[in-house]
């Protein structure tokens, strides 16, 4: 028996799935296809920042341009560490290819300077 | 030299930049935008999660691109940012003094004024916690700037007290950068956090979520080592005997935002004690004419889709403000009743209601099939279904103006069950 909270809508419906993955306790449809993938393979969006230099910040915030495999979000994560990117940064700019082979880039979710249009 | 504008907007966040972008498209034609930061954004810059623009923009975006969205509108404009500089005052003739590296103290006469300038969050010093007082307690927020803008790690073990959303999101943030965290404590016997990232946030890393407790002390000479939680009662006491020591180095405040309103009670607005922020009308017009009030400076929003439409409502206003003045107008109040924390607006008049009154509140207590009763000189002339209502969750009721007597409306709940 695993639990489940549903994050579809504000009322959190508990859903339990038995061994036989038999799901009750949903409210609604989309509580089902919810859990069905959690159950199945869960996916997250990974948000983090990288080392940003000749701006005047020390940081640029990336996000997975798509959800990844939710095991597999320390390790993405991880390799962030390693990488230095240099000012002028377009928003969607790619940082990482092809993270761990998902197919799914790290991209850049800020301009600076210039680009990001903030003249001064 | 004294300049003047139509519209002034404070502050240049996501309510900033959205009431002045709508100034300008219905009909201000001078516009300026104060900005306290070396960039406009606000808050945003440092969100640098996602789930922003759902409603809005219907999809999901981060802070740092949702504010971006609005940057690149306002740079296509003839709008001018100022930016580093800093609102000293605000007269109720509208007459503004600031400050900034460039052009030193300036004077700017407007038309009409829109207060942006969001919120504060509660420092340690407003919860009375015991304890010494070590390196290592910081703000969610403050510690959330300090990771994701600043590049620096606040700490290696992490404990949160309060679960609101700022310390739901930065218990994933510290996690992903490497640092432990330990628990989330929560004084309430629920979270003031969205359910998504209860899931999201907790969950997924197995961070435990203590309900109905508290900190109790917190202990360290230099830094943090550890601190002491305890359960509570049903009146949020301490109950003796539940004592839990926990070890770590650092602890993130999450225990909520206060609007920011120095300039506001400066210019003479009234204000409400209920949301901390100005009291306003319909359109978000303050008790000063021509000064009107959005975003987390009015009431503190969970959602920046919100904080954008409400800002929309205040710019149109202040642009129709500056360019025809305004016409004296009955007006009827708003209270919030019994289930209600606060009521936004508090004040409407008939004349300047469109089709629908919308009205904001928030609920004080879980609540399952609600009814949302709202009535006029005591008698009902409307009602909204709930299934659900939470306090971490703003509700939204569209009054039709038809239902609507001129005289005054109170909202209450009915029925239900309290959970």
């Amino acid at each position: 028996m695993r639990e489940f909270t549903c994050i579809v809508c504000p009322k959190g419906c508990r859903i339990f799935a038995d061994d036989n993955g038999k799901l009750t306790g949903a409210g609604c449809e989309r509580g089902i296809s919810y859990v069905e993938s959690e159950m199945e393979n869960p996916t997250r969006m990974i948000t983090s920042t990288v080392r940003l230099r000749g701006a005047q910040l020390p940081r640029l915030p990336v996000k997975t341009s798509a959800p990844v495999p939710k095991k597999i979000m320390m390790r993405a994560v991880a390799l962030l560490n390693d990488i230095t990117v240099e000012a002028p940064v377009r928003c969607g700019d790619v940082v990482l290819k092809n993270v761990l082979d998902t197919g799914v880039d790290f991209v850049a979710t800020k301009s600076t300077g210039e680009t990001a249009g903030n003249r001064e | 030299m004294e300049k003047y504008y139509d519209v002034a907007v404070i502050g240049a966040g996501p309510a900033g930049l959205a009431a002045a972008l709508e100034a300008r498209k219905t009909g201000a034609e001078k516009v300026v935008v104060l900005e306290r930061d070396f960039e406009a954004g606000g808050i945003l810059n440092q969100c640098i999660h996602n789930g922003f623009g759902l409603h809005y923009f219907k999809e999901e975006l981060t802070g740092p691109e949702y504010a971006e969205r609005f940057i690149c509108e306002l740079h296509k404009t003839d709008i001018e940012l100022k930016l580093n500089t800093m609102v000293l005052g605000i007269s109720r003739a509208k007459h503004i003094t600031a400050v900034n590296p460039q052009e030193g103290v300036l004077g700017i006469d407007a038309g009409a004024v829109v207060l942006a300038m969001g919120c504060r969050e509660r420092p340690r010093g407003s919860l009375g916690i015991p304890g010494t007082r070590p390196a290592g307690i910081f703000t969610a927020g403050t510690a959330q700037r300090y990771v994701n803008m600043e590049g620096c790690m606040v700490g290696r073990k992490v404990l949160i007290l309060g679960s609101g959303d700022i310390g739901l999101i930065m218990a994933r943030r510290m996690v992903l950068e490497g640092a432990e965290v330990v628990a989330c404590v929560e004084l309430m016997p629920y979270s003031a956090g969205l359910r998504r990232n209860i899931v999201q946030c907790l969950d997924d890393f197995d961070i435990p979520l203590y309900l109905s407790s508290t900190i109790t002390e917190i202990r360290g000479k230099h830094r943090v080592e550890g601190v002491v939680i305890s359960r509570v009662d049903k009146d949020r006491k301490p109950i003796p005997g539940t004592e839990k020591e926990i070890g770590c180095d650092t602890v993130l405040l999450s225990v909520g935002l206060i609007p920011e309103n120095e300039l506001s009670q400066n210019a003479g607005v009234e204000m409400d004690m209920r949301t901390k922020g100005p009291v306003v009308y319909e359109n978000m017009e303050t008790s000063v004419p021509g000064i009107f009030a959005c975003g987390n400076v009015a009431q503190v929003h969970d959602l920046v889709d919100f904080v954008t439409m409400e800002s929309i409502r205040a710019g149109r206003a202040a642009a129709e403000f500056a360019a025809h003045g305004e016409k004296e107008a009955p007006f009827f109040e708003l209270y919030a009743s019994r289930g209600l924390n606060y009521i936004l607006p508090q004040r409407a008049r008939m004349d300047r209601i469109d089709q629908f009154l919308d009205v904001f509140f928030r609920v004080n207590d879980i609540y399952k099939n609600i009814s949302i009763v709202v009535k006029s000189n005591g008698g009902e002339i409307a009602r909204f279904k709930r299934d659900y209502a939470v306090p971490g969750e703003m509700e939204r009721i569209r009054i039709p103006k038809k239902l609507l007597t001129g005289n005054e409306i109170e909202v209450s709940l009915k029925g239900g069950e309290q959970e």
